[in-house]
């Protein structure tokens, strides 16, 4: 901390391993969702191609290869 | 009002939130675009997939296969397909932020959240964008698609390097102009031979006209635009909101002593 008052205010918390674990588990399942919405073809999501076909049009537009 | 509070770094959480909400707005926003300027295209887009394969296969049943999800489910599942990109893109946003603001060299959060979506827009959208532009549907060989993911998602991590490499390159550099020059040769020369090492992709059909192409990728590029330029706004207020209740005390405190 004593850096950080010298800076006026610390905007980001210190970077520890615990963080890094954290900040690891969201990546991964940010990433997942993010494969959910750009990838998949029903094996993760288990709705068969229902997810796939509901989200077809965002796919596109987001500039995903589709089909 | 404990003093300490204006000098205490926001939680991993608490950043984490803020991008999750950034990343909601600017997926509902961008969703917005997408419906508006986009929903068109890809409509006219399905009518010519439609008419080649009747023409195809002439026998009724083929033809009027039942959808799993019509046309209006796909519209409103824009939304949720937007959302929920921005939302991941918002948390791993957060996560660099967290991450990376100290070694971002600038005093200012804004701006440290803005180069940061600005670099995601470079390295994550328009790095990709040149060299696979998006297909609207009735473009593209089923066979290939996992050919071309590979080579997407290839891409993608090419532009983040080039991002990178030219952080790195402007670094070396004394004065302003030679960093400038460090940096663009440092994207350039990772981009180039990223896109010379990988395989090129053409499957649009010499019939499809060419006008739609051309106007459903530039709404593609639109709605990914929105997409990053709201995130970054959106982060960086959420960020400047945050912290305005941190330091009012501490100025408070000092007015008075």
């Amino acid at each position: 901390m004593p850096k950080a008052t010298t800076a006026g205010h610390v905007s980001t918390p210190a970077v520890s391993p615990r963080l890094l674990w954290t900040a690891l588990t969201v990546v991964a399942f940010m990433l997942l969702i993010t494969y959910l919405v750009a990838f998949d073809q029903g094996a993760v999501s288990q709705s068969g191609m229902y997810l796939h076909e509901l989200m077809h049009d965002g796919r596109h537009l987001l500039g995903v290869p589709c089909h | 009002m404990p003093l300490s509070e204006g000098s205490k770094a926001p939680t991993f959480g608490a950043l984490l939130l803020r991008g999750l909400l950034a990343g909601l707005i600017a997926g509902l926003l961008a969703g917005f675009f997408a419906y508006g300027f986009g929903e068109p295209k890809i409509d006219a887009a399905i009518a010519i997939e439609e008419a080649a394969s009747a023409a195809q296969v002439p026998s009724a049943e083929a033809g009027h296969e039942e959808p799993l999800v019509s046309r209006g489910g796909q519209k409103g599942g824009l939304f949720l397909a937007t959302g929920l990109y921005g939302a991941a893109m918002g948390g791993l946003l957060a996560v660099a932020y967290t991450l990376l603001r100290r070694r971002l060299r600038t005093a200012s959060d804004t701006r440290a959240a803005l180069s940061l979506a600005g670099a995601a827009l470079l390295g994550l959208v328009l790095v990709p964008y040149v060299k696979y532009p998006p297909n609207p549907p009735a473009v593209g060989d089923p066979d290939t698609i996992n050919q071309r993911t590979i080579s997407y998602l290839a891409i993608v991590v090419i532009g983040l390097v080039a991002v990178w490499a030219a952080v790195v390159a402007k670094r070396t550099q004394p004065t302003e102009w030679r960093q400038a020059i460090a940096a663009v040769t440092g994207f350039v020369v990772v981009v180039v031979i990223g896109y010379a090492l990988l395989p090129n992709i053409n499957e649009v059909p010499a019939t499809f006209p060419p006008d739609l192409l051309w106007s459903f990728r530039l709404t593609s590029l639109g709605t990914q635009a929105v997409m990053w330029t709201v995130l970054g706004l959106a982060f960086a207020a959420l960020l400047s909101l945050g912290r305005r209740p941190a330091t009012q005390p501490e100025k408070a405190t000092a007015a008075a002593a």
